[in-house]
């Protein structure tokens, strides 16, 4: 920008920067000093910000001016709150879940606890609001494939489902189909009848009495005679119309052919005690604990 | 109009007037003395009523007034304000307007003339300063003539005491928020809030700078009042004039004797700029109704000290209307028309309000309930075929004892029964609760209906009573079957 090229605007009486682009021009209109000042400061600042909290010592006065978070800092204002939150949190790890639902304060705790700990730990299975989908059993209902006492309930929690942890809960349905236990033909019948045991009819030609013969012979090992289910193994009530992997006759179908196992992680390694029985409180409230 | 200064560039004109020194002079009288009265009461009220108290009980807080945000309550006496019946406070600014409407439809700016906290401290303020510098005069030649030990020694007393004062004003601020005296011991012994010691820190700041330093630009620079006051005044609004019919035209005692020997008009005013000379903000009444003068009523003080000295009537300045002064001009006598559309419509709005306020305060129902329908799931199918709902219930308990509540359900076909954790049982249809004094409790309510639960909507209400009282208070809500 050279001065010969500084051009006077007659319009607004200001003149140009001197730059030119076809014949446009463009008016100077310097930054106000202060905003440059400003600016200058802060580009001063920057190199100082940058390196001097890692250099200088962290005191009082230094704090003032560069106060970033160390990790062990966050790590103590946690366990302030911990603290904070302290006698409710000693009680939740403590108490017997069964005590913690009958002291209505406790129980407020644990359950504003656990519908926390829900929301992040289980509900991408599970659903937000514990309603379960396919394959994920929906915990509001009074159907329980591992059991719904509290202590039913904390033992699934602590240990999970068909996982490598030992104490894990353990059962599978055998591939009855795939394995050849039953000629595929047979399947449909039994299949039949599993759903008569929940008052569904099926159309079609299906031998019922064979089904109920093959019913006694393979499934109600696990299942019951009734087809009650046992929560030692997992089996679920046939006798309830609640389908994990639905109830219609293909489903079912594709359940004795193929088996079902659903996998749940256990918790102890990840959660503290409190969370755990907050969590066990929590499901076991939401309106199906025995 | 010369060319030149038609194309002066007006952004040269400068934006800022430098403020002129104000030095009110000391005045007695009927207004003087009202103002004593107003500065008494509402500093004593603003700096005493933290530490009277008032019992609720056992479990309650006994200071009459505070703000207690920790627990989210706010006590004014018999009232208790819970944090969404917020709608109270916005009544309170509802009438709180309407009555400064009121009051400068009957009598102008009774409000920034007696009642502003601007006004208040300004004048305690100058009252200081006056104690210690001297009246008007003394202090302008003080602040006029070279710096002496004597004149400073009585400004660093006086913004000592001015200091003070504001250190109190910001202190009590902080008594309203948490219980009075335990507050003060603690500020003493240094072991208070950090809050506590920030919000003296500011208030005292204000109050020194607004009170001490910027005083009357405050009403002028700051205030919307004084803008928004213009637009509601009238003609029959009674407002601080000078009397122009009886004033002019003015001229001093001995030149008005000498017109009246000579038959010439000669006016009351004596033109000895008394009423100047003690304005808080420094206007000259006889230029008329402006937006400096703040109707305190001292300048008719002064003008009616002086005429009762020269023997003259008083009255040359004081309360009158713009219709009044119209009527005087023509010779008419002056009519006062209080009861006006505008004042009976203020004083219509204001009972009305205040009446609406304090029948719903004395009606409100010490218990309360809430329910929010679960939506995820919105319905469960039981093992048995049944289906259930589930809802977020609160419940909410105002008394200052621990309730014992009944639960009811209302609605849906036989067989519905009702469930919460945490609860005891009462038949099918009920469950007991108690909610401890003062507090809400949330319930997850269980709502299981064992046939026809496939149908798609019903109604259904839950009822709270009062086993002590009887009480009631219900919500309606929906049983959502698994029918669409």
């Amino acid at each position: 920008m050279s001065a010969q090229h500084e051009h006077f605007d007659r319009v607004t009486g200001k003149t140009t920067t001197g730059h030119e682009w076809d014949g446009i021009r463009e008016l100077n209109n310097p930054l106000p000093r202060w905003w440059l000042m400003v600016f200058y400061v802060c580009i001063a600042w920057t190199p100082i910000y940058m390196i001097a909290p890692y250099v200088l010592p962290s005191n009082r006065i230094t704090n003032i001016f560069f106060s970033f978070p160390t990790r062990s800092e966050i790590e103590t204002d946690i366990a302030a709150l911990r603290a904070t939150r302290g006698e409710s949190m000693v009680q939740l790890a403590s108490a017997d879940p069964a005590a913690i639902i009958g002291d209505p304060k406790l129980l407020g705790v644990a359950r504003a606890l656990g519908k926390a700990a829900f929301g992040t730990n289980c509900a991408p299975c599970h659903g937000q609001g514990a309603q379960g989908a396919k394959a994920y059993p929906n915990l509001n209902d009074d159907q329980w494939l591992w059991g719904g006492t509290l202590a039913d309930i904390k033992q699934t929690i602590t240990h999970g489902i068909r996982n490598e942890n030992p104490e894990s809960r353990v059962g599978q349905m055998p591939a009855f189909g795939r394995d050849g236990l039953l000629p595929k033909a047979d399947i449909p019948h039994v299949a039949a009848y599993v759903r008569t045991l929940s008052g569904r009819t099926t159309e079609g030609a299906y031998d019922l009495k064979k089904g109920a013969t093959l019913f006694s012979e393979n499934c109600a090992a696990c299942h019951g005679d009734a087809g009650k289910g046992n929560s030692d193994v997992g089996a679920p009530n046939l006798t309830a119309d609640i389908w994990l992997y639905g109830g219609d006759m293909n489903a079912i179908v594709e359940t004795v052919t193929n088996g079902r196992g659903g996998v749940m992680p256990g918790w102890a390694s990840r959660l503290d005690e409190a969370t755990v029985n907050a969590l066990t409180v929590y499901v076991h409230t939401l309106g199906g604990g025995r | 109009m010369s060319a030149a200064e038609q194309f002066t560039d007006p952004d040269d004109a400068p934006l800022y007037v430098a403020r002129k020194e104000v030095y009110p002079q000391a005045v007695s009288g009927v207004f003087r003395t009202i103002k004593w009265t107003v500065l008494c009461v509402t500093l004593g009220i603003y700096y005493f009523l933290p530490f009277v108290r008032w019992y609720r009980g056992p479990n309650a807080p006994d200071q009459a007034v505070l703000i207690d945000f920790p627990s989210r309550r706010f006590y004014f006496f018999f009232i208790e304000i819970w944090p969404q019946e917020f709608y109270y406070v916005t009544g309170l600014l509802v009438l709180a307007a309407l009555v400064l409407f009121l009051m400068n439809a009957v009598a102008g700016r009774v409000w920034c003339g007696y009642l502003c906290p601007q006004t208040v401290w300004t004048d305690l303020f100058y009252a200081v300063e006056r104690l210690i510098e001297g009246d008007r005069r003394e202090r302008m030649k003080k602040d006029d003539g070279p710096w002496s030990v004597e004149h400073a020694a009585q400004k660093v007393l006086k913004h000592s005491i001015w200091l003070m004062i504001a250190w109190w004003t910001g202190g009590a601020w902080v008594l309203y928020f948490a219980d009075a005296p335990t507050i003060v011991r603690e500020l003493a012994t240094f072991s208070a809030p950090a809050a506590a010691y920030i919000w003296i820190g500011i208030l005292t700041a204000t109050t020194y700078v607004f009170a001490g330093h910027m005083r009357e630009q405050v009403c002028l620079y700051m205030c919307p009042w004084p803008r928004i006051q213009a637009a509601l005044t009238d003609e029959h609004a009674l407002n601080v004039m000078y009397r122009y019919d009886r004033g002019e035209p003015r001229m001093s005692l001995k030149k008005s004797e000498q017109a009246k020997a000579a038959a010439l008009p000669a006016g009351d005013c004596i033109d000895c700029n008394q009423c100047v000379a003690v304005c808080p903000t420094g206007v000259d009444i006889r230029h008329g109704a402006q937006l400096g003068c703040i109707q305190c009523g001292l300048c008719i003080d002064a003008c009616d000290n002086v005429m009762a000295k020269v023997g003259r009537p008083s009255g040359l300045i004081g309360y009158d209307t713009d219709a009044n002064a119209k009527r005087r001009e023509e010779l008419l006598e002056p009519v006062y028309k209080i009861i006006r559309p505008r004042t009976v419509l203020y004083a219509g709005l204001i009972v009305a309000i205040g009446t609406l306020m304090l029948a719903t305060l004395l009606g409100r129902a010490s218990l309360g309930i809430t329910a929010l329908h679960d939506r995820n799931p919105i319905f469960v199918k039981l093992a048995d075929g049944s289906v259930r709902n589930a809802y977020t219930v609160r419940l909410t308990n105002k008394s200052q004892e621990e309730r014992v509540y009944r639960l009811e359900l209302v609605g849906l076909p036989d067989g519905a029964r009702i469930e919460a954790v945490g609860t005891h049982p009462s038949g099918e249809r009920a469950v007991l609760v108690e909610v401890g004094h003062d507090r809400t409790r949330e319930l997850r309510v269980l709502v299981t209906l064992p046939k026809g639960g496939d149908a798609a909507s019903l109604p259904l209400a839950f009822r709270l009573i009062d086993i002590s009282t009887g009480a009631q208070a219900s919500v309606d809500d929906f049983f959502k079957g698994t029918g669409s």
